[in-house]
């Protein structure tokens, strides 16, 4: 069981609800995955004038915890009203922060993301934000209030899987205790397996399986990787080693020198 | 004369569908409080395309082998089609999504750029690979939708804003028909059209890109329609400035001298879906519900049209059913 906040999740999958052919195949993705998040994002999935109704309820019955995002905010002041937007249409505190430095690689803005952060901790949202893998920045947004990190494992959409692992396992050892989901730029259930065998906390997907031709089988794949590195991580991996080391013992053979 | 069908609703549901039955020699009339087709109905600003093949990038194979059919039903009505095929390209750094685009759909070709010049001479240098559909066709919407008037008022067939219902009550009215089927939901599309002399094209063109897809449909006489984004939601209001910048944009990046292009329209309106956006026919005791064309109206109306007509006057199940 892994929590954020002190709510217990199913699954440390979470799955952004954006991009799939068509609701129902985003459905059959939740179902067959088993995810324990939905991720959505006010501004850019629907107008957030409440005409997206349908959408809302469609993703309100998926039965799993809601984690509004700010997907598309450029500046603190537009992450922190839409952050106020999704707490009243979903009835959450929960909200992932995202503040948009560059248009073109949506890597994220450190200095907005910790401003934000922290008028939005203080006004009482539990903010899981969306950050690079720097630990100095991952410090600061602790400070900020934030109880929960979520590094980029790539630029969003791009699919390249872990793009930095000295930073993230950097990020990591620094930071023992603190939830930590891997968010954004995962490609295949491989990427999700490492990151789990690296004691990251859960993963966030959402092209890797909206933009797969079967996305409901995607999502399954990456739920199973996801239980697969997660047991690996618990049951202690061996240490890589250079020589040979033969597993059954070698009798009548003269000693390696 | 006497009454076989009452069709609610003049878009294209309800006009491909009275057209259909008419020329099987049933008698409707069209009941629409808006009136015959114009801006209040997503209809108006269609696409156009008769493109089943790339819409089988995102769709089921039901909307692949029902929609290959329109183009001809589109003849049959009278109305002006192109048979020149879609082009489909990407800028270079998104060259990989044409390996995805084909691989997820059929009935291309991948052509050099030399074929792209012969195929789009406005085209020539910019794109290395290109998809070729050769068979799919486009019309032009609003054409389509005033040949279809032209032709049911021709046969006797009244557009009323409010008329006794007689006959069989057969309801295209739209997202307005949520009253009585709940899983529809409203899917927003922006659209623009500009006219730009310097650039002709005679054929869609598709631009795959993972956040801004486009495409855009040459309309003749140095007018093109751009299309569309697709947003959750029934929000029928104006166009947003980010939805046009990144509509601009995109067809700024397809060829630089839309740069100079006149803005002459800007467009918003929301389709009907069922959650599978896959239209469907639904038989209610009092009606029969023809509805979700989503963003297939144009490609997908004269299946649901066969389909009804063949239940209504032949008995036949349809396979777009609830």
């Amino acid at each position: 069981m892994v929590a954020f906040y002190g709510t217990d999740l199913c699954s440390r999958l979470m799955l952004g609800t954006s991009q799939y052919p068509s609701p129902k195949a985003l459905e059959a993705a939740f179902v067959r995955s088993g995810a324990g998040v939905a991720t959505v994002s006010l501004r850019r999935e629907a107008a957030g004038d409440g005409t997206g109704q349908g959408f809302w309820q469609l993703i309100r019955d998926l039965g799993v915890p809601v984690l509004p995002n700010t997907a598309g905010c450029h500046s603190v002041k537009e992450a922190v009203t839409t952050a106020h937007m999704a707490r009243e249409m979903f009835g959450t505190d929960w909200i992932k922060l995202e503040v948009v430095g560059h248009a073109d690689t949506l890597q994220p803005d450190p200095f907005g993301l910790v401003e934000a952060a922290g008028i939005l901790c203080a006004d009482g949202f539990k903010v899981f934000p969306y950050t690079t893998e720097d630990g100095i920045l991952a410090g600061r947004l602790l400070e900020a209030g934030c109880e929960v990190l979520m590094p980029w494992g790539a630029p969003i959409g791009t699919g390249l899987g872990l793009n930095n692992i000295y930073g993230l396992r950097t990020l990591r050892a620094q930071f023992p205790d603190v939830p930590m989901v891997i968010d954004a730029g995962l490609g295949v259930p491989s990427q999700a397996a490492q990151a789990m065998e690296m004691g990251f906390d859960a993963v966030l997907l959402n092209t890797a399986v909206a933009k797969a031709g079967d996305p409901a089988k995607m999502a399954e794949a990456f739920a199973r990787a996801l239980e697969a590195g997660r047991l690996a991580y618990e049951a202690d991996p061996m240490e890589p080693r250079d020589m040979a080391h033969p597993s059954t013992p070698v009798l009548g053979l003269a000693v390696l020198s | 004369m006497t009454v076989d069908a009452t069709i609610l609703g003049a878009g294209i549901a309800g006009l491909a569908t009275a057209f259909e039955l008419t020329s099987r020699v049933a008698s409707v009339q069209i009941i629409d409080p808006a009136g015959p087709p114009g801006p209040h109905g997503c209809s108006w600003w269609a696409g156009g395309m008769l493109a089943p093949h790339c819409e089988g990038e995102v769709t089921e194979e039901v909307i692949v082998r029902l929609g290959r059919g329109a183009a001809a039903w589109w003849a049959r009505a009278g109305v002006p089609l192109s048979y020149r095929g879609s082009l489909v390209v990407t800028l270079a750094r998104d060259r990989r999504e044409l390996d995805r685009f084909a691989r997820r759909t059929t009935a291309h070709r991948l052509v050099n750029a030399e074929e792209i010049a012969a195929l789009e001479p406005d085209l020539a240098g910019r794109h290395d690979r290109a998809l070729f559909f050769e068979t799919e066709a486009h019309l032009s919407p609003r054409v389509a939708l005033a040949t279809l008037c032209e032709a049911l008022l021709a046969k006797g067939v009244t557009i009323q804003p409010e008329a006794r219902h007689l006959g069989r009550v057969i309801d295209c009215r739209g997202l307005h028909a949520r009253d009585s089927l709940p899983d529809l939901r409203g899917v927003r599309g922006e659209m623009a059209v500009l006219r730009c002399p310097e650039v002709t094209l005679s054929r869609p063109v598709r631009l795959l890109h993972p956040r801004h897809p486009l495409y855009i449909v040459p309309r003749g006489d140095g007018v093109f329609m751009l299309g569309a984004t697709q947003l959750e939601g029934d929000n029928r209001g104006p166009v947003t400035l980010r939805s046009t910048v990144e509509l601009l944009n995109a067809a700024f990046a397809l060829h630089p001298a839309f740069g100079e292009a006149e803005v002459i329209e800007l467009g918003a309106d929301a389709r009907p879906a069922f959650p599978d956006n896959i239209p469907r026919i639904t038989l209610t005791p009092e009606r029969m519900h023809i509805n979700g064309l989503f963003r297939h109206g144009f490609l997908m109306s004269p299946a649901m049209a066969v389909m009804a007509a063949d239940y209504l006057l032949a008995g036949t199940t349809p396979e777009l059913i609830a």
